[in-house]
Protein backbone atom coordinates (compact mmCIF):
# COMPACT_ATOMS: atom_id res chain seq x y z
CA UNK A 1 0.00 0.00 0.00
CA UNK A 2 1.08 3.52 -0.60
CA UNK A 3 1.64 6.44 1.65
CA UNK A 4 3.47 8.89 0.09
CA UNK A 5 6.09 11.46 1.63
CA UNK A 6 4.75 15.07 2.26
CA UNK A 7 0.85 14.22 3.41
CA UNK A 8 -0.01 13.97 6.96
CA UNK A 9 -2.07 11.42 7.65
CA UNK A 10 -5.76 11.61 10.18
CA UNK A 11 -6.74 8.67 12.05
CA UNK A 12 -9.70 9.13 9.58
CA UNK A 13 -8.45 7.96 6.76
CA UNK A 14 -7.75 11.49 5.43
CA UNK A 15 -4.91 12.93 3.93
CA UNK A 16 -3.62 16.38 3.87
CA UNK A 17 -0.68 17.92 1.50
CA UNK A 18 -0.16 21.98 2.75
CA UNK A 19 0.69 24.48 0.68
CA UNK A 20 1.07 27.77 2.77
CA UNK A 21 -1.88 27.71 4.66
CA UNK A 22 -4.53 25.95 2.32
CA UNK A 23 -5.24 22.47 2.83
CA UNK A 24 -5.92 19.73 0.66
CA UNK A 25 -7.80 17.06 1.42
CA UNK A 26 -8.61 13.50 0.17
CA UNK A 27 -8.78 10.15 1.48
CA UNK A 28 -6.23 7.18 1.55
CA UNK A 29 -5.60 4.44 -0.80
CA UNK A 30 -6.65 2.38 2.56
CA UNK A 31 -9.76 4.32 3.06
CA UNK A 32 -10.89 3.61 -0.77
CA UNK A 33 -10.08 -0.13 -0.70
CA UNK A 34 -12.32 -0.34 2.56
CA UNK A 35 -15.44 1.76 1.01
CA UNK A 36 -15.24 -0.26 -2.13
CA UNK A 37 -16.69 1.40 -5.14
CA UNK A 38 -17.65 4.67 -4.45
CA UNK A 39 -20.64 5.82 -6.56
CA UNK A 40 -21.44 9.12 -4.90
CA UNK A 41 -19.69 11.65 -3.16
CA UNK A 42 -21.73 14.63 -1.07
CA UNK A 43 -18.99 17.43 -0.53
CA UNK A 44 -19.18 21.27 1.12
CA UNK A 45 -19.80 24.43 -0.85
CA UNK A 46 -17.01 27.12 -1.16
CA UNK A 47 -17.14 29.27 1.76
CA UNK A 48 -18.37 26.90 4.13
CA UNK A 49 -16.37 26.55 7.48
CA UNK A 50 -15.43 23.06 8.87
CA UNK A 51 -14.37 22.23 12.11
CA UNK A 52 -11.48 19.72 13.04
CA UNK A 53 -12.93 16.20 13.61
CA UNK A 54 -16.56 17.85 11.86
CA UNK A 55 -18.10 15.74 9.47
CA UNK A 56 -17.66 18.10 6.40
CA UNK A 57 -18.90 15.54 4.15
CA UNK A 58 -19.87 11.97 3.00
CA UNK A 59 -19.04 9.17 0.70
CA UNK A 60 -21.14 5.94 -0.97
CA UNK A 61 -19.66 2.92 -1.85
CA UNK A 62 -22.44 0.28 -3.43
CA UNK A 63 -22.54 -1.17 -0.19
CA UNK A 64 -22.26 1.56 2.58
CA UNK A 65 -22.09 5.12 3.60
CA UNK A 66 -19.48 7.29 4.91
CA UNK A 67 -19.23 10.39 6.78
CA UNK A 68 -15.83 12.12 6.45
CA UNK A 69 -14.22 13.62 9.15
CA UNK A 70 -12.43 16.89 8.63
CA UNK A 71 -8.73 16.56 9.66
CA UNK A 72 -8.21 20.48 10.15
CA UNK A 73 -10.46 23.59 10.63
CA UNK A 74 -10.87 25.87 8.47
CA UNK A 75 -12.74 27.62 5.18
CA UNK A 76 -13.31 25.34 1.94
CA UNK A 77 -11.89 27.70 -0.69
CA UNK A 78 -12.21 25.33 -3.32
CA UNK A 79 -13.95 21.60 -4.35
CA UNK A 80 -13.33 19.22 -6.65
CA UNK A 81 -15.83 19.75 -9.02
CA UNK A 82 -15.18 16.34 -11.09
CA UNK A 83 -16.07 14.12 -8.13
CA UNK A 84 -19.87 14.08 -7.73
CA UNK A 85 -20.13 12.95 -11.80
CA UNK A 86 -17.17 10.73 -11.30
CA UNK A 87 -16.98 9.33 -7.91
CA UNK A 88 -14.60 6.44 -8.88
CA UNK A 89 -11.55 8.74 -9.69
CA UNK A 90 -11.41 8.57 -5.83
CA UNK A 91 -10.82 4.70 -6.05
CA UNK A 92 -8.88 5.39 -9.22
CA UNK A 93 -6.25 8.20 -7.71
CA UNK A 94 -7.02 8.78 -4.13
CA UNK A 95 -4.15 10.58 -3.83
CA UNK A 96 -4.52 12.60 -7.33
CA UNK A 97 -7.02 13.10 -9.34
CA UNK A 98 -9.48 11.89 -6.32
CA UNK A 99 -8.70 15.34 -3.98
CA UNK A 100 -11.96 16.11 -2.69
CA UNK A 101 -11.24 19.95 -0.78
CA UNK A 102 -9.09 22.74 -0.30
CA UNK A 103 -9.56 24.39 2.78
CA UNK A 104 -8.49 27.59 4.61
CA UNK A 105 -6.59 26.24 7.77
CA UNK A 106 -7.47 28.87 10.83
CA UNK A 107 -4.73 26.98 13.02
CA UNK A 108 -1.70 25.68 11.95
CA UNK A 109 -1.36 23.54 15.28
CA UNK A 110 -3.77 21.37 14.24
CA UNK A 111 -1.46 20.06 11.96
CA UNK A 112 0.43 18.72 14.59
CA UNK A 113 -2.21 15.85 15.67
CA UNK A 114 -1.71 14.52 12.00
CA UNK A 115 0.41 11.37 10.99
CA UNK A 116 3.74 10.98 8.87
CA UNK A 117 3.29 8.55 6.28
CA UNK A 118 5.88 6.07 8.78
CA UNK A 119 2.96 6.62 11.33
CA UNK A 120 0.28 5.96 9.85
CA UNK A 121 1.45 3.24 7.92
CA UNK A 122 2.08 1.63 11.75
CA UNK A 123 -1.70 2.90 12.36
CA UNK A 124 -2.76 0.69 9.61
CA UNK A 125 -0.85 -2.21 10.78
CA UNK A 126 -2.04 -2.39 14.21
CA UNK A 127 -5.76 -1.78 12.93
CA UNK A 128 -5.53 -4.79 11.01
CA UNK A 129 -4.14 -6.83 13.65
CA UNK A 130 -6.94 -5.71 15.50
CA UNK A 131 -9.31 -6.82 13.15
CA UNK A 132 -7.27 -10.05 12.30
CA UNK A 133 -7.82 -10.64 16.71
CA UNK A 134 -11.50 -9.68 16.28
CA UNK A 135 -12.39 -12.47 13.52
CA UNK A 136 -10.44 -14.67 15.52
CA UNK A 137 -13.20 -14.20 18.52
CA UNK B 1 -18.79 -15.01 1.59
CA UNK B 2 -17.14 -12.02 1.58
CA UNK B 3 -18.81 -8.24 0.65
CA UNK B 4 -16.02 -8.68 -2.16
CA UNK B 5 -13.51 -10.60 -4.66
CA UNK B 6 -12.98 -7.65 -7.10
CA UNK B 7 -15.51 -4.84 -6.29
CA UNK B 8 -19.10 -4.62 -6.36
CA UNK B 9 -19.32 -3.45 -9.09
CA UNK B 10 -17.14 -5.32 -11.42
CA UNK B 11 -18.49 -8.31 -9.68
CA UNK B 12 -22.36 -7.54 -10.62
CA UNK B 13 -21.36 -7.03 -14.34
CA UNK B 14 -19.39 -9.97 -14.64
CA UNK B 15 -22.48 -11.98 -13.95
CA UNK B 16 -24.78 -10.25 -16.12
CA UNK B 17 -22.44 -10.44 -19.14
CA UNK B 18 -20.16 -13.72 -18.46
CA UNK B 19 -20.69 -15.90 -15.45
CA UNK B 20 -20.22 -15.56 -11.84
CA UNK B 21 -19.68 -18.11 -8.89
CA UNK B 22 -21.71 -17.36 -5.71
CA UNK B 23 -20.42 -19.79 -2.53
CA UNK B 24 -24.17 -19.56 -0.51
CA UNK B 25 -23.66 -22.20 1.27
CA UNK B 26 -24.85 -20.22 4.64
CA UNK B 27 -28.41 -20.45 3.07
CA UNK B 28 -30.22 -23.00 5.11
CA UNK B 29 -31.61 -26.52 4.27
CA UNK B 30 -34.73 -28.42 5.75
CA UNK B 31 -35.48 -32.02 5.16
CA UNK B 32 -39.27 -32.79 5.29
CA UNK B 33 -40.25 -36.83 4.04
CA UNK B 34 -43.33 -39.03 5.25
CA UNK B 35 -46.56 -39.94 4.22
CA UNK B 36 -47.91 -36.47 5.40
CA UNK B 37 -44.88 -34.54 3.94
CA UNK B 38 -47.22 -33.16 1.38
CA UNK B 39 -50.00 -32.16 3.51
CA UNK B 40 -47.39 -30.20 6.11
CA UNK B 41 -46.31 -28.42 2.74
CA UNK B 42 -49.92 -27.31 1.26
CA UNK B 43 -50.53 -26.31 5.30
CA UNK B 44 -47.76 -23.78 5.93
CA UNK B 45 -47.10 -22.57 2.29
CA UNK B 46 -48.44 -19.95 0.51
CA UNK B 47 -47.79 -21.45 -3.22
CA UNK B 48 -49.67 -25.42 -4.28
CA UNK B 49 -47.06 -27.70 -3.82
CA UNK B 50 -48.99 -30.34 -5.64
CA UNK B 51 -48.41 -28.49 -8.59
CA UNK B 52 -45.14 -29.46 -8.78
CA UNK B 53 -43.46 -32.88 -9.57
CA UNK B 54 -40.49 -34.79 -8.61
CA UNK B 55 -37.63 -32.97 -9.97
CA UNK B 56 -39.03 -29.39 -9.66
CA UNK B 57 -38.71 -26.46 -7.85
CA UNK B 58 -40.79 -23.99 -6.57
CA UNK B 59 -40.29 -20.45 -4.84
CA UNK B 60 -42.40 -20.33 -2.00
CA UNK B 61 -43.35 -18.57 1.19
CA UNK B 62 -44.19 -20.03 4.62
CA UNK B 63 -46.95 -17.97 6.35
CA UNK B 64 -48.28 -17.36 9.97
CA UNK B 65 -51.91 -17.08 10.48
CA UNK B 66 -51.98 -13.51 10.15
CA UNK B 67 -50.67 -14.24 6.18
CA UNK B 68 -47.34 -12.56 7.63
CA UNK B 69 -44.54 -13.88 5.76
CA UNK B 70 -41.99 -16.00 7.93
CA UNK B 71 -39.40 -16.92 5.27
CA UNK B 72 -39.12 -17.17 1.73
CA UNK B 73 -37.66 -20.58 0.11
CA UNK B 74 -37.49 -22.46 -2.54
CA UNK B 75 -38.86 -26.11 -2.28
CA UNK B 76 -37.87 -29.01 -4.14
CA UNK B 77 -39.35 -32.22 -4.23
CA UNK B 78 -37.33 -35.14 -3.96
CA UNK B 79 -39.61 -37.27 -4.22
CA UNK B 80 -43.53 -37.95 -3.73
CA UNK B 81 -42.89 -37.86 -0.41
CA UNK B 82 -39.93 -36.02 0.24
CA UNK B 83 -39.20 -32.40 0.00
CA UNK B 84 -36.22 -29.86 0.81
CA UNK B 85 -36.35 -26.74 1.51
CA UNK B 86 -33.79 -24.06 1.03
CA UNK B 87 -34.37 -21.16 3.28
CA UNK B 88 -32.47 -17.95 4.94
CA UNK B 89 -29.77 -18.32 6.96
CA UNK B 90 -30.61 -16.17 9.69
CA UNK B 91 -33.91 -17.76 9.86
CA UNK B 92 -33.23 -21.51 9.61
CA UNK B 93 -34.02 -22.12 13.01
CA UNK B 94 -37.51 -20.65 13.35
CA UNK B 95 -38.40 -22.06 10.20
CA UNK B 96 -37.73 -25.59 11.60
CA UNK B 97 -39.44 -25.02 14.86
CA UNK B 98 -42.31 -23.56 12.70
CA UNK B 99 -42.73 -26.52 10.35
CA UNK B 100 -42.17 -28.60 14.17
CA UNK B 101 -45.39 -26.75 15.85
CA UNK B 102 -47.86 -27.46 12.75
CA UNK B 103 -46.53 -30.82 11.80
CA UNK B 104 -49.57 -33.41 11.79
CA UNK B 105 -49.65 -37.24 10.97
CA UNK B 106 -46.66 -38.75 9.76
CA UNK B 107 -43.77 -36.40 8.63
CA UNK B 108 -39.90 -36.26 10.07
CA UNK B 109 -38.17 -32.68 9.99
CA UNK B 110 -35.11 -32.67 9.64
CA UNK B 111 -32.83 -29.21 9.80
CA UNK B 112 -29.58 -30.61 7.45
CA UNK B 113 -27.64 -27.60 6.64
CA UNK B 114 -24.50 -28.65 7.79
CA UNK B 115 -24.89 -31.63 5.11
CA UNK B 116 -24.56 -29.19 2.13
CA UNK B 117 -22.61 -26.83 0.44
CA UNK B 118 -24.56 -24.73 -1.74
CA UNK B 119 -22.79 -23.18 -4.86
CA UNK B 120 -24.25 -21.02 -7.19
CA UNK B 121 -23.29 -20.15 -11.13
CA UNK B 122 -25.17 -17.21 -12.58
CA UNK B 123 -24.80 -15.81 -15.77
CA UNK B 124 -25.56 -16.08 -19.82
CA UNK B 125 -22.29 -18.32 -19.48
CA UNK B 126 -23.31 -20.35 -16.73
CA UNK B 127 -24.46 -23.21 -19.01
CA UNK B 128 -21.45 -23.54 -21.26
CA UNK B 129 -19.23 -23.60 -18.27
CA UNK B 130 -20.99 -25.97 -16.24
CA UNK B 131 -20.81 -28.59 -18.89
CA UNK B 132 -17.50 -28.81 -19.33
CA UNK B 133 -16.92 -30.45 -15.82
CA UNK B 134 -20.61 -32.16 -16.34
CA UNK B 135 -22.17 -35.03 -19.03
CA UNK B 136 -25.72 -34.21 -17.36
CA UNK B 137 -27.97 -32.54 -20.64
CA UNK B 138 -28.11 -29.18 -18.90
CA UNK B 139 -30.05 -27.96 -22.24
CA UNK B 140 -32.63 -29.98 -21.32
CA UNK B 141 -33.04 -29.01 -18.19
CA UNK B 142 -36.12 -25.96 -17.68
CA UNK B 143 -36.08 -23.28 -15.16
CA UNK B 144 -37.05 -24.72 -11.96
CA UNK B 145 -36.22 -27.87 -12.76
CA UNK B 146 -33.38 -29.85 -11.39
CA UNK B 147 -31.60 -33.67 -10.82
CA UNK B 148 -29.02 -35.15 -9.50
CA UNK B 149 -25.57 -35.87 -11.45
CA UNK B 150 -21.44 -35.83 -11.32
CA UNK B 151 -19.96 -32.17 -11.62
CA UNK B 152 -16.64 -32.65 -11.82
CA UNK B 153 -16.87 -36.17 -10.41
CA UNK B 154 -18.70 -34.63 -7.10
CA UNK B 155 -22.18 -36.20 -6.85
CA UNK B 156 -24.31 -32.92 -6.88
CA UNK B 157 -27.87 -31.71 -6.83
CA UNK B 158 -28.15 -29.37 -9.83
CA UNK B 159 -31.22 -26.70 -10.04
CA UNK B 160 -31.84 -24.49 -12.80
CA UNK B 161 -32.78 -21.38 -10.12
CA UNK B 162 -30.83 -18.21 -8.77
CA UNK B 163 -31.22 -14.95 -6.98
CA UNK B 164 -29.80 -12.61 -9.87
CA UNK B 165 -32.11 -12.64 -12.67
CA UNK B 166 -29.81 -14.43 -15.13
CA UNK B 167 -30.01 -17.75 -16.39
CA UNK B 168 -28.01 -20.18 -14.24
CA UNK B 169 -27.86 -23.12 -11.64
CA UNK B 170 -27.50 -23.68 -8.21
CA UNK B 171 -25.50 -26.71 -7.27
CA UNK B 172 -25.69 -28.44 -3.07
CA UNK B 173 -23.23 -31.23 -2.58
CA UNK B 174 -21.28 -32.96 0.36
CA UNK B 175 -19.57 -29.95 2.65
CA UNK B 176 -16.09 -32.25 2.21
CA UNK B 177 -16.36 -31.91 -1.37
CA UNK B 178 -17.39 -28.21 -1.70
CA UNK B 179 -13.68 -26.91 -1.89
CA UNK B 180 -13.11 -29.13 -4.96
CA UNK B 181 -15.91 -28.24 -6.63
CA UNK B 182 -16.23 -24.10 -5.86
CA UNK B 183 -11.89 -24.83 -7.69
CA UNK B 184 -13.42 -27.15 -10.37
CA UNK B 185 -16.07 -24.88 -11.53
CA UNK B 186 -13.35 -21.96 -11.46
CA UNK B 187 -11.13 -23.33 -13.36
CA UNK B 188 -13.58 -24.20 -16.07
CA UNK B 189 -15.19 -20.75 -16.52
CA UNK B 190 -11.63 -19.12 -16.18
CA UNK B 191 -11.46 -18.44 -19.82
CA UNK B 192 -14.65 -17.39 -20.14
CA UNK B 193 -14.58 -14.80 -17.75
CA UNK B 194 -16.28 -16.17 -15.04
CA UNK B 195 -15.59 -14.66 -11.78
CA UNK B 196 -15.87 -15.57 -7.74
CA UNK B 197 -18.69 -13.01 -6.56
CA UNK B 198 -19.80 -11.92 -2.95
CA UNK B 199 -22.44 -10.64 -0.52
CA UNK B 200 -22.09 -6.94 -2.38
CA UNK B 201 -23.37 -7.98 -5.69
CA UNK B 202 -25.47 -10.82 -4.74
CA UNK B 203 -27.49 -8.12 -3.30
CA UNK B 204 -27.35 -5.75 -6.03
CA UNK B 205 -28.02 -8.35 -8.41
CA UNK B 206 -31.18 -9.26 -6.93
CA UNK B 207 -32.52 -6.04 -6.21
CA UNK B 208 -32.34 -4.83 -9.86
CA UNK B 209 -34.36 -8.19 -10.60
CA UNK B 210 -36.46 -7.09 -7.54
CA UNK B 211 -36.52 -10.46 -5.64
CA UNK B 212 -37.17 -9.68 -2.18
CA UNK B 213 -34.87 -10.17 0.94
CA UNK B 214 -36.22 -11.32 4.31
CA UNK B 215 -35.82 -8.97 6.42
CA UNK B 216 -36.01 -6.37 4.25
CA UNK B 217 -38.74 -6.23 1.85
CA UNK B 218 -40.56 -9.34 3.83
CA UNK B 219 -40.98 -10.18 7.65
CA UNK B 220 -43.49 -11.74 9.75
CA UNK B 221 -45.51 -8.63 9.23
CA UNK B 222 -45.53 -8.51 5.64
CA UNK B 223 -47.94 -10.02 3.96
CA UNK B 224 -47.49 -11.60 0.06
CA UNK B 225 -50.05 -9.37 -0.97
CA UNK B 226 -48.20 -6.25 -0.11
CA UNK B 227 -44.97 -7.40 -1.31
CA UNK B 228 -46.05 -7.75 -4.82
CA UNK B 229 -46.26 -11.71 -4.47
CA UNK B 230 -49.49 -12.22 -5.12
CA UNK B 231 -48.84 -14.84 -8.13
CA UNK B 232 -47.18 -17.03 -5.15
CA UNK B 233 -50.57 -17.20 -3.21
CA UNK B 234 -52.81 -20.10 -4.42
CA UNK B 235 -56.07 -19.58 -2.58
CA UNK B 236 -57.41 -22.09 -4.57
CA UNK B 237 -55.11 -25.04 -3.29
CA UNK B 238 -57.50 -25.06 -0.16
CA UNK B 239 -56.70 -24.02 3.43
CA UNK B 240 -52.96 -22.93 4.35
CA UNK B 241 -52.09 -20.54 7.60
CA UNK B 242 -52.78 -17.10 6.83
CA UNK B 243 -55.35 -18.09 4.21
CA UNK B 244 -57.91 -16.19 5.69
CA UNK B 245 -56.47 -13.47 6.68
CA UNK B 246 -54.77 -12.76 3.17
CA UNK B 247 -58.71 -13.58 1.70
CA UNK B 248 -59.87 -10.32 4.10
CA UNK B 249 -56.61 -8.29 3.26
CA UNK B 250 -57.56 -9.13 -0.73
CA UNK B 251 -61.14 -7.88 -0.30
CA UNK B 252 -60.40 -4.69 2.00
CA UNK B 253 -57.43 -3.66 -0.33
CA UNK B 254 -53.53 -3.71 1.18
CA UNK B 255 -52.75 -0.94 2.94
CA UNK B 256 -49.19 -0.47 1.58
CA UNK B 257 -47.64 -1.63 -1.38
CA UNK B 258 -44.12 -2.45 -2.41
CA UNK B 259 -42.93 -0.14 -5.38
CA UNK B 260 -39.88 0.67 -7.18
CA UNK B 261 -38.41 3.88 -7.28
CA UNK B 262 -35.44 5.99 -9.11
CA UNK B 263 -33.54 8.91 -7.93
CA UNK B 264 -34.00 11.69 -10.12
CA UNK B 265 -30.79 13.52 -8.12
CA UNK B 266 -27.32 12.36 -6.74
CA UNK B 267 -27.79 10.24 -3.82
CA UNK B 268 -28.21 6.54 -2.21
CA UNK B 269 -31.88 5.84 -0.54
CA UNK B 270 -31.36 2.54 1.86
CA UNK B 271 -33.25 0.71 3.79
CA UNK B 272 -35.26 2.70 6.63
CA UNK B 273 -34.91 6.39 4.41
CA UNK B 274 -38.17 7.99 4.54
CA UNK B 275 -40.55 8.46 1.84
CA UNK B 276 -42.54 11.58 1.41
CA UNK B 277 -45.13 13.15 -0.67
CA UNK B 278 -45.99 16.45 -0.77
CA UNK B 279 -44.41 17.15 2.60
CA UNK B 280 -46.33 14.01 3.94
CA UNK B 281 -44.94 10.72 4.43
CA UNK B 282 -46.02 7.98 2.82
CA UNK B 283 -43.73 4.97 3.70
CA UNK B 284 -40.38 3.73 3.50
CA UNK B 285 -37.20 2.60 1.85
CA UNK B 286 -36.52 -1.36 2.76
CA UNK B 287 -33.60 -1.81 0.04
CA UNK B 288 -31.57 0.56 -2.06
CA UNK B 289 -28.53 1.06 -3.97
CA UNK B 290 -26.59 1.96 -7.13
CA UNK B 291 -27.64 0.05 -9.80
CA UNK B 292 -24.38 -1.05 -11.68
CA UNK B 293 -26.32 -2.07 -14.61
CA UNK B 294 -28.44 1.07 -15.04
CA UNK B 295 -25.83 3.28 -13.65
CA UNK B 296 -28.96 5.00 -11.24
CA UNK B 297 -29.48 5.24 -8.16
CA UNK B 298 -32.76 2.77 -7.52
CA UNK B 299 -34.79 1.52 -4.12
CA UNK B 300 -37.88 -0.86 -3.22
CA UNK B 301 -40.26 0.39 -0.43
CA UNK B 302 -43.70 0.18 1.08
CA UNK B 303 -45.41 3.27 0.46
CA UNK B 304 -49.48 3.87 1.14
CA UNK B 305 -51.38 2.03 -1.48
CA UNK B 306 -53.49 5.07 -2.82
CA UNK B 307 -49.83 6.85 -3.35
CA UNK B 308 -48.66 4.11 -5.02
CA UNK B 309 -48.95 5.54 -8.47
CA UNK B 310 -46.63 4.61 -11.17
CA UNK B 311 -44.75 7.71 -12.94
CA UNK B 312 -45.68 10.12 -9.27
CA UNK B 313 -42.84 12.26 -8.06
CA UNK B 314 -41.63 11.26 -4.33
CA UNK B 315 -38.95 12.63 -1.80
CA UNK B 316 -36.80 10.52 0.02
CA UNK B 317 -34.51 11.62 2.94
CA UNK B 318 -31.22 10.43 2.39
CA UNK B 319 -29.53 11.20 5.57
CA UNK B 320 -30.87 14.49 6.58
CA UNK B 321 -31.11 15.50 2.93
CA UNK B 322 -34.71 15.46 0.60
CA UNK B 323 -33.87 13.82 -2.85
CA UNK B 324 -36.35 13.70 -5.90
CA UNK B 325 -37.20 10.91 -6.86
CA UNK B 326 -39.78 8.58 -9.21
CA UNK B 327 -42.30 5.31 -8.40
CA UNK B 328 -41.62 3.05 -11.84
CA UNK B 329 -42.42 -0.49 -12.61
CA UNK B 330 -40.71 -3.30 -11.37
CA UNK B 331 -38.29 -5.13 -12.17
CA UNK B 332 -35.78 -2.57 -12.68
CA UNK B 333 -33.52 -4.67 -15.03
CA UNK B 334 -35.11 -7.35 -17.37
CA UNK B 335 -32.59 -9.92 -19.17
Amino acid sequence: MDFPEGLKYSKEHEWVLVEDDVAIIGITEFAQGELGDIVFVELPEVGEKISKDDPFGSLESVKAVSDIFAPISGTVVEINDALPDSPETINEDPYGDGWMIKVQMTDMNELKDLMSPEDYAEFIKQQNEEEDEDEGD
Amino acid sequence: MPVQYRGVIEEHLAVRSHAGLFDVSHMGEIEIRGPDALALCQKVTANDVSRIKVSQAQYNLLLNEDGGTVDDLLVYRLEADHFLLCVNAATTEKDTRWLMDHAEGKVEIRECSDDYVQLALQGPLAQQILQRVTSMHLEEMKPFRFSFGDVSSIRCLVSRTGYTGEDGFELYCDPAQGEKLWNALLEAGSDLGLQPIGLGARDTLRLERAFPLYGHELDDHTTPLEAGLEWVTKFSKGPFLGREALLRQRQEGVRRKLVGLELLEPGIARGGYPIYMQGHKIGEVTSGTMSPSLRKPVALGYVSRKEAVEGDTVEIECRGRKVRGRIISLPFYHR
